[in-house]
């Protein structure tokens, strides 16, 4: 049961990995990001390392899609703003 | 380099690497075994300690050392931060309007928002005794706070938001660790030694001498760092202009910024 768990953790991990690299606009890369982070989450927990599931889950799945987004606004803003006026 | 010899040299680092992990992998201890020379030497240390949390045990006690080094990366690296998004001398503050937002995303974040504050100071206070601590409960308060910007606009996550006494605040939970630290030497035993107080009863909050402290102190610290890293992200992102899109922009008139008016100096290209 355990070992069932365990593999399936790992095969969503790596689905959401491999669709993160084939992704390729950054907005919806953070936000397969952030899946990925909570799935990572879920098999430390099942790997009984919740510890490492909570940093995991508060830094993957929030912190660094949240940065990614504010990154690419600011750099969308830049370049569109020459023509049409900022937001 | 040419792509080839590029291609090379990944290959060559990659498969050492690789051999390297392979080699190390066939020594570790068998995986979920229910023994690990490792893991019952920390336990057995962390109790001894009167620690609930082995990983508390871990980070604030066995290896605080370690955990020094962590905070001090976070810390040097939202200096960094801080150092390079500054506002720039052809940039200047544009206030965003105040934003329309949909009445069930507000109500969703505002309600949200205390539940995981108070979840994050819970995490970081029970670090010592159930899974979680100051990196962890830290990141969550952290990005509670920032449920306001969803659920009402950026000028109200500002003013619950005084970015300078985040910084302060930032930098003096740093400190307290490194003052913990030194408290050991002057108490006669070692930096970071866990013998200067009382070890209390174990499994409660004030159980494990210096390692709910230090485990406090990374709260804040953790808390602090990533409110200010998400200010200054922010600021770039929603209130920063660079003066020659302005110039381009719909309105004009630059009042209070300071510019010195030769528009000549901000061309195509301002950086």
């Amino acid at each position: 049961m355990a070992d069932a768990l365990i593999v399936l953790a790992l095969l969503a991990v790596a689905g959401c990995a491999t669709s993160a690299v084939l992704n390729r606009d950054p907005t919806r890369q953070a936000l397969v990001l952030a899946v990925l982070g909570t799935v990572l989450a879920v098999l430390f927990t099942v790997l009984q390392a919740p510890d490492v599931g909570l940093s995991q889950l508060a830094v993957g799945s929030a912190l660094t899609p949240l940065l990614i987004m504010l990154t690419v606004r600011k750099v969308r803003r830049r370049s569109a703003a020459p023509k049409d006026g900022p937001e | 380099m040419s792509r080839r010899a590029r291609l090379w040299l990944v290959l060559l680092g990659g498969s050492g690497l690789a051999a390297l992990l392979v080699a190390a992998c066939l020594r570790l201890p068998a995986f979920g075994g229910a023994r690990h020379p490792y893991g019952d030497r920390a336990v057995a240390a962390a109790l001894a300690r009167r620690t609930a949390n082995t990983i508390a045990s871990v980070n604030f006690d066995q290896r605080a050392f370690d955990t020094m080094g962590e905070m001090s990366i976070l810390f040097a690296a939202v200096l960094g931060c801080v150092v390079l998004l500054r506002q720039a001398r052809d940039e200047h503050r544009d206030p965003p309007r105040p934003a329309e937002v949909a009445a069930p995303v507000r109500r969703y974040a505002l309600s949200t928002l205390p539940v995981a504050l108070v979840t994050g100071l819970y995490v970081i206070a029970h670090g010592q005794l159930s899974p979680g601590g100051g990196f962890q409960g830290g990141v969550v308060a952290a990005t509670a706070l920032h449920l306001m910007y969803l659920g009402a606009d950026y000028a109200a996550l500002e003013r619950v938001r005084p970015v300078e006494a985040y910084e302060i605040a930032d930098a003096l939970s740093a400190a307290a660790y490194l003052v913990l630290g030194f408290a050991g030497v002057l108490a006669g035993t070692a930096f970071l030694a866990n013998t200067l107080l009382p070890l209390g009863t174990f499994n409660t909050l004030s159980s494990g001498g210096t390692v709910p402290l230090l485990n406090a102190a990374i709260g804040m610290e953790v808390a602090c760092a990533v409110v200010v890293l998400l200010a200054r992200f922010l600021d770039q992102a929603v209130e920063i202009v660079e003066e020659n899109v302005r110039e381009n922009g719909k309105n004009g008139d630059n009042g209070t910024n300071g510019m010195d008016g030769k528009n000549g100096e901000n061309g195509e290209n301002g950086e």
